[in-house]
């Protein structure tokens, strides 16, 4: 059993960076068709971070260096974790840890944008953060567990007991890819006012460590959208490629439809949606049992 | 191979009239879509490989033009977009023009014109990018050779608002050629001391000279 859990994990950090960098560039194309542009290629994002690999690095604070590195492995583990059928608690604790990391690489840079980035970042956390904890308590309870690797075998898949847990998760999602409405932190699109805000001072290999996380992360929240889907049943996992294939294209055409927001919308906003949906659904759920 | 897929551009407005950024912002449109070449346009020196000027350089954006280009990483390519960049243009004859782009930094390629038309342009960046692909070679070549670039953290510090002068701060422009030469000389420098173990009495005076030279170069780029 143990064997079978490291070998998910190893096909996790080997398969997740190129379905994470193939998910970006489909991202950059479908963004690109709908303003009716040709859009870069589908492997434009494995270039840019090629290119980023073999550029100088020049680092502003020699910490910034750690931290960035300590990201990646935090993302990294949090997603092994998670494919390998870990503890969704423990995943989601990690996950934070991991996003604090990247906040102080921005802090300890010092430069004006990066902690304009890091304290819009820390806003965003305290967004989302709710939310996941709120869908590791929904799995438990509607499946009883928090080991992903029994969640999956039940004969019920959880979106039938927690449909509102699924739509404030999709909805925090768009803090968590950096998408439009909601990238207060850190843009994909041109110079705005915050330039790039996190990743303002970070350059060269710093920032391709930084790509690469991103990848992973996209892969572990589209594996956690996927959850909701998958029971004991095989087809499910069908199920759960096409609601994944739905949700990460609804992001990028939200992604193309607002514009940024400030902080106070963006938290009053996913506030309302997690207690509306989410709060909603855990009443029910603990007035039925 | 690495680099031409995707070079990301900095754009700056030396004192330009705006015709020349309109155009370098039409390349961005739906119509020519610069985007399919991996071109991004982003606001940050330190991800940028193409620093776009447009304008001739004036006096209070020379400085401005000099950090920009201090704080993109090697390698990297300047190209001048308008004849003003050029060579000053109409603007040549008044008396804050300093002339072109070349005043300032090392310019790789040329773009005329008066707007520059997006077709030149994109030609022209593709051309830069050739230019970087041969700066990236020679940058591996000189990294081998363990001749370290430059010390960046300096210039964090010195851009703090309170030290921060534009008139005495990034006089320096630093090329990867003054890069070479400023190791070289450090190399020199710091194999002087070992002369004086071997021989105690005479050049014992002499040592201090070459080191204070050296502390004249860093306060200079620094």
């Amino acid at each position: 059993m143990y064997k079978w859990m490291i070998i998910k994990a190893l096909l996790y950090i080997l398969l997740a960076p190129v379905i994470g960098g193939l998910m970006s560039g489909l991202d950059r194309v479908f963004s690109a068709r709908m303003q009716g542009r040709q859009g870069p290629p589908v492997v434009q994002p494995f270039f840019d971070v090629n290119k980023l690999l073999h550029k100088q690095t020049t680092v502003v604070n020699s910490i910034q260096v750690l931290f960035v590195t300590v990201y990646l492995i935090f993302t990294i583990f949090t997603g092994a974790l998670f494919f390998a059928g870990g503890d969704m608690l423990l995943v989601f604790f990690a996950l934070s840890m991991s996003e604090v990391m990247l906040v102080l690489a921005a802090f300890s840079t010092n430069g004006p944008y990066s902690i304009m980035g890091a304290q819009r970042e820390l806003l965003q956390m305290m967004c989302y953060e709710p939310m996941t904890l709120l869908v590791a308590i929904g799995f438990y309870y509607a499946n009883g567990s928090f080991m992903v690797d029994e969640l999956i075998t039940k004969p019920v898949p959880a979106i039938v007991q927690i449909p509102g847990f699924f739509i404030g998760f999709v909805f925090i999602l768009i803090i968590k890819l950096r998408k439009s409405p909601f990238d207060l932190s850190t843009s994909h699109h041109m110079h705005q006012e915050m330039v790039k805000g996190l990743t303002t001072d970070l350059s060269g290999s710093n920032l391709a460590l930084v790509e690469i996380a991103e990848w992973y992360d996209t892969v572990l929240m589209l594996g956690i959208v996927g959850l909701f889907f998958i029971n004991n049943n095989p087809i499910s996992r069908l199920w759960a490629i096409i609601a994944i294939a739905v949700v990460f294209f609804l992001e990028t055409l939200i992604d193309n439809l607002f514009p940024r927001v400030k902080y106070k919308t963006m938290l009053i906003v996913t506030w309302s949606v997690i207690l509306v949906f989410a709060g909603t659904n855990l009443l029910i759920l603990n007035v039925l049992k | 191979m690495n680099i031409s897929k995707s070079p990301w551009v900095l754009h700056y407005d030396g004192s330009s009239c705006n015709g020349c950024d309109i155009e370098v912002l039409a390349t961005m449109t739906p119509l020519y879509d610069v985007e399919r070449f991996g071109i991004i346009n982003t606001g940050n020196p330190k991800h940028a490989d193409v620093l776009l000027l447009t304008g001739g350089v004036n006096a209070q954006t020379a400085p401005v033009i000099r950090q920009l280009y201090n704080m993109m990483p090697d390698p990297k390519v300047v190209v001048a977009c308008g004849i003003c960049a050029c060579d000053g243009g109409i603007f040549k004859e008044c008396y804050n023009i300093l002339g072109g782009a070349d005043k300032v930094v090392p310019v790789d390629v040329y773009v005329p014109g008066c707007a520059v038309r997006p077709e030149a342009l994109i030609e022209g960046v593709v051309k830069a990018v050739g230019i970087l692909e041969e700066k990236r070679k020679k940058l591996k070549e000189s990294m081998k050779a363990g001749y370290c670039t430059v010390d960046y953290s300096k210039m964090a510090v010195h851009m703090t608002a309170d030290d921060y002068d534009p008139s005495t701060q990034y006089d320096a422009v630093l090329t990867e050629e003054a890069l070479r030469q400023q190791a070289e000389e450090k190399i020199k420098a710091s194999a002087k001391p070992v002369v004086p173990a071997a021989k105690p009495a005479a050049p014992a005076p002499k040592a201090p000279a070459p080191a204070a030279a050296n502390n004249d170069v860093k306060g200079e780029n620094g």
